[in-house]
């Protein structure tokens, strides 16, 4: 199907899951805010862990997927996982935000203040984010697909190679304070099973919210991509008509002179 | 191979020797920075010192950036690159003589920036061989990231935006290690400054072994 007959990136399979998302979110709302019940420690606040928890989750797994992207491309030079490395990043980006979010705004009543820099899930996935910042920008310039390709596929392996260089230099880093240790509050002794089902139910949650728009930005990209190509085929189809009619005219009149 | 390595730093030395950039615009800049950060900390001596490490590392990420902007703005005049391209030697060649004009380069300035701290700041060394290796080992780490984005950068519009966004990141932890390791050596925090070497040096491993491997996918585009 060419890009132009397209009108939506959704499919039966897309709204199989976004269907099971939208139910799952109001179940998940339901489950973090009504059913289960305060923390004995931290009170309401804990119901933050339930968006917060899935959130960094989602965010590991979308740059995993990121570098093992940029692998493939540069194994079998195939635009699809490239594409696929682009789309994950994206959305990687977004929930790494998030989680760093919402661990700030949990940190405010837990440690008094917003950012706590001996804390080193924090700091690291900060700097994850960081660097994925780059890796979209490096996505952003403009370039020759394969060209943009390779260097992504190249930022988003470095990028992925560091995390674990990152986070045990900000453990060493950070471990020269001790009360780094109040943020593992959530073992799981002392979580009720409500608890632990919605934190787990998050997970599922949103690894599905993971699926559903990863396709669809995948599609997105796919089509943009298409675009691009049959866009530059259509306008060289143009020209090309343009001055072959030309062509034809010149010889006509040529000829009309000759008959002349 | 070393015969090709020794011929790209070479070239990229003797270029920097005529051209006196680095002497002339790096270097005064990384001084600059030291006396910059000398009147955001408001002249505090005992703040100066118990910061040397990070503020002097600080600054040698600063200066890198330029000195490697600078490194592939070189090869970006009179089609250069096409001409690295054609000469026929292997990427990885290149990648290690460009790594290894850098090393020298940010050596010297280094040196230059240790003076620098010593005069400005009053630090007082207590390890000295762990201060050298560290300072050997993050440059090489330094070098060898920053020749992979550098190349990436090379050639873009948007090249002088783009390398420090890409390659501060990644040198964040070359940061923390080095400024450990030289707390430990100028004795301002008591860590041990040899394990955040080890953790330097493994850190060099990947990029130098990423970058040999990567520079020449990258080079193809640049």
């Amino acid at each position: 199907m060419s890009p132009a007959e397209v009108t939506s990136t959704g499919s039966r399979g897309t709204r199989v899951i976004g269907s099971i998302v939208l139910a799952g979110i109001v179940f998940h709302v339901l489950l973090s805010f009504v059913w289960s019940d305060p923390d004995a420690d931290q009170g309401d606040l804990v119901r933050i862990m339930y968006v917060h928890v899935p959130s960094a989750w989602l965010a590991y797994m979308a740059f995993t997927v990121t570098a093992f992207g940029g692998v493939m491309y540069l194994w079998k030079r195939s635009l699809w996982w490239d594409l696929v490395a682009g789309a994950s990043a994206e959305i990687g980006v977004v929930f790494c935000a998030l989680a760093l979010v919402t661990g700030s705004i949990w940190g405010r009543p837990t440690w008094g203040t917003y950012w706590e820099w001996t804390d080193v899930r924090i700091v690291t996935t900060l700097v994850l984010l960081l660097l994925y910042i780059g890796y979209l920008a490096v996505r952003r310039i403009p370039a020759d697909p394969h060209q943009r390709s390779r260097r992504a596929a190249v930022v988003g392996i470095i990028a992925a190679l560091n995390i674990p260089i990152v986070r045990f230099s900000v453990d060493w880093w950070a471990d020269r304070t001790l009360h780094q240790k109040a943020t593992i509050k959530l073992g799981g002794t002392e979580l009720d099973g409500l608890m632990l089902f919605a934190l787990f139910f998050g997970l599922i949650l949103f690894t599905l919210i993971y699926a559903w728009m990863m396709i669809h930005r995948f599609r997105i990209a796919w089509l943009d991509e298409q675009i691009d190509r049959h866009g530059l085929d259509a306008a060289i189809a143009e020209r090309l008509a343009e001055s072959t009619s030309d062509v034809t005219r010149a010889v006509g009149l040529t000829k009309t002179g000759a008959d002349l | 191979m070393w015969h090709d390595v020794r011929l790209i730093a070479g070239k990229d030395l003797r270029i920097e020797w005529r051209s006196q950039v680095a002497t002339g615009q790096v270097a005064p800049f990384a001084i600059l920075v030291l006396v910059l950060f000398g009147f955001a900390l408001d002249a505090d001596t005992v703040a100066l010192r118990t910061f040397t490490g990070g503020l002097y590392w600080v600054t040698v990420l600063f200066s890198a950036v330029l000195a490697i902007q600078r490194s592939f703005a070189l090869e970006s005049a009179d089609g250069n690159r096409d001409a690295l391209r054609l000469s026929g030697i292997e990427p990885a060649a290149i990648f290690f003589g460009k790594a290894t004009a850098l090393v020298v380069q940010l050596v010297l300035l280094e040196v230059l920036l240790g003076a620098g701290v010593a005069v400005l700041y009053g630090p007082s060394v207590e390890d000295f061989p762990l201060l050298v290796a560290t300072a050997g080992v993050a440059t090489i780490g330094v070098a060898a990231a920053g020749t992979l984005y550098g190349v990436l950068a090379a050639g873009l519009r948007v090249r002088e935006t783009i390398l420090p966004i890409l390659l501060l990141p990644v040198l964040a932890p070359v940061l923390i290690g080095a400024t450990r390791a030289f707390d430990d050596a100028l004795g301002t925090v008591a860590v041990n400054g040899w394990n955040w070497l080890a953790l330097l040096g493994l850190t060099a491993v990947v990029y130098v072994a990423f970058g040999a491997l990567a520079f020449g996918v990258l080079l193809e585009d640049s």
